[in-house]
């Protein structure tokens, strides 16, 4: 495999929201605006490219046993780096996001893609997934975060272009899910055609 | 007055999937047959339960006494994992019989984010050990009693003419929303 298709995989075909439904919590819980969805998607890509970089860098290093722990703890620790430069540079991002950040490390596609791709392959390939996966992920939660936008207060990225109030359900809980239930049936239905 | 508050919020009006959106995973993952639904409620409802407890006890009097709060996120996913795995040793000698009920849904426990957090929910909301506790047990009930309605309606769904392209995920997932909406009727109740 080449590095194309493992950059690209990550954004289309193996999308970790809409094809792999991983890690549904922060899709459903960031995503009130676009602006919050980017945020979120670009410190989980962060995470996933160091993650991935450091696990393929200590494969050989781990003990087989301990493996899932070891990558926990390097997760954690890259998860705790956002945390803190979120706080000092983007504080209004920060309180928005808020429980959202440290439970990246939760996150399944980290571990996962930790789990099923960094520690079998080289130190760039790995890389490169973490970012086409990260970018996928980011991609996702942009445009769930723009269509509850739109529905809910008729503006992308905080510009309004339509007038009115719009749908406040789409912006408080349970919009969350018929948004994403919607937006995966036509995703499936565009696959097929 | 203070519990009875924390349990109504918790369990009804800031219901920890379907207002907070934490343990969505094992929500669709484990909402297909009302019986899993239970036992992966009672496997939540214990793990939460103690998990805040040890968490609790090691922030107060091991991360805050030293000044090493930034270190939260790595000790809490750490404890909760270690916590996890002796949960499922412990089980197997003590009670084989409750190993049986529970003993699937354990390992998928540490990566379900309700633990974690509503463990660091408690520390942001500075409870007392004892109102810490309340709190992990309602929020594992409303994590319950959401699992097993949704189960519940999952059950029906499989027997409904669905769309061919909203079957599956699509569909529960709008079902969730209602559900939803539902629970929204409880807020402004505290």
């Amino acid at each position: 495999m080449n590095n194309l298709t493992n950059f690209t995989k990550g954004l289309i075909k193996e999308n970790p929201v809409f094809v792999l439904l991983l890690g549904m919590c922060p899709t459903l819980g960031v995503t009130t605006s676009a602006l919050n969805g980017l945020g979120m998607g670009l410190a989980t890509t962060f995470v996933l490219v160091m993650s991935n970089l450091s696990v393929s860098l200590i494969k050989n290093v781990i003990p087989d046993k301990v493996r899932i722990p070891s990558f926990i703890v390097v997760i954690a620790s890259f998860v705790t780096v956002v945390e803190l430069v979120m706080q000092a540079y983007l504080p209004a991002l920060f309180d928005q996001l808020g429980l959202f950040i440290p439970l990246i490390v939760v996150n399944c596609i980290v571990l996962g893609r930790a789990e099923a791709f960094a520690s079998k392959n080289s130190i760039g390939a790995s890389a490169i997934d973490g970012l086409g996966m990260g970018l996928g992920f980011a991609f996702a939660l942009t445009l769930l975060g723009a269509t509850r936008e739109v529905l809910g207060s008729g503006a992308v990225f905080g510009l309004k272009f339509i007038q009115g109030d719009g749908m406040l359900v789409f912006v408080l809980a349970p919009g969350a899910f018929i948004a994403l239930g919607y937006l995966i049936a036509m995703i499936n239905r565009l696959k097929k055609a | 007055m203070t519990y009875i508050i924390i349990i109504i919020s918790a369990i009804f009006v800031n219901n920890i999937v379907l207002n907070q959106f934490l343990g969505i995973c094992p929500f669709l993952g484990v909402s297909k047959k009302i019986p899993t639904a239970i036992g992966m409620s009672g496997a939540v409802l214990f793990v939460l339960t103690l998990a805040v407890l040890v968490t609790w006890l090691i922030q107060h009097y091991v991360l805050d006494a030293l000044g090493l709060q930034f270190l939260q996120t790595i000790t809490f996913i750490l404890v909760i994992a270690a916590l996890v795995q002796m949960v499922e040793i412990i089980l197997k000698k003590v009670s084989p019989s409750l190993f049986q009920a529970l003993g699937i849904f354990l390992p998928l426990i540490t990566t379900n984010c309700a633990v974690l957090g509503v463990a660091i929910l408690t520390i942001q909301k500075d409870f007392n050990l004892l109102e810490g506790i309340v709190f992990a047990m309602s929020n594992a009930i409303g994590f319950g009693l959401a699992l097993v309605i949704f189960s519940g309606i999952r059950e029906h769904l499989d027997l409904m003419e669905v769309p061919k392209g909203m079957r599956g995920i699509p569909i529960a997932l709008i079902s969730a929303g209602i559900l939803a909406l539902a629970f929204m009727g409880f807020s402004n109740l505290v």
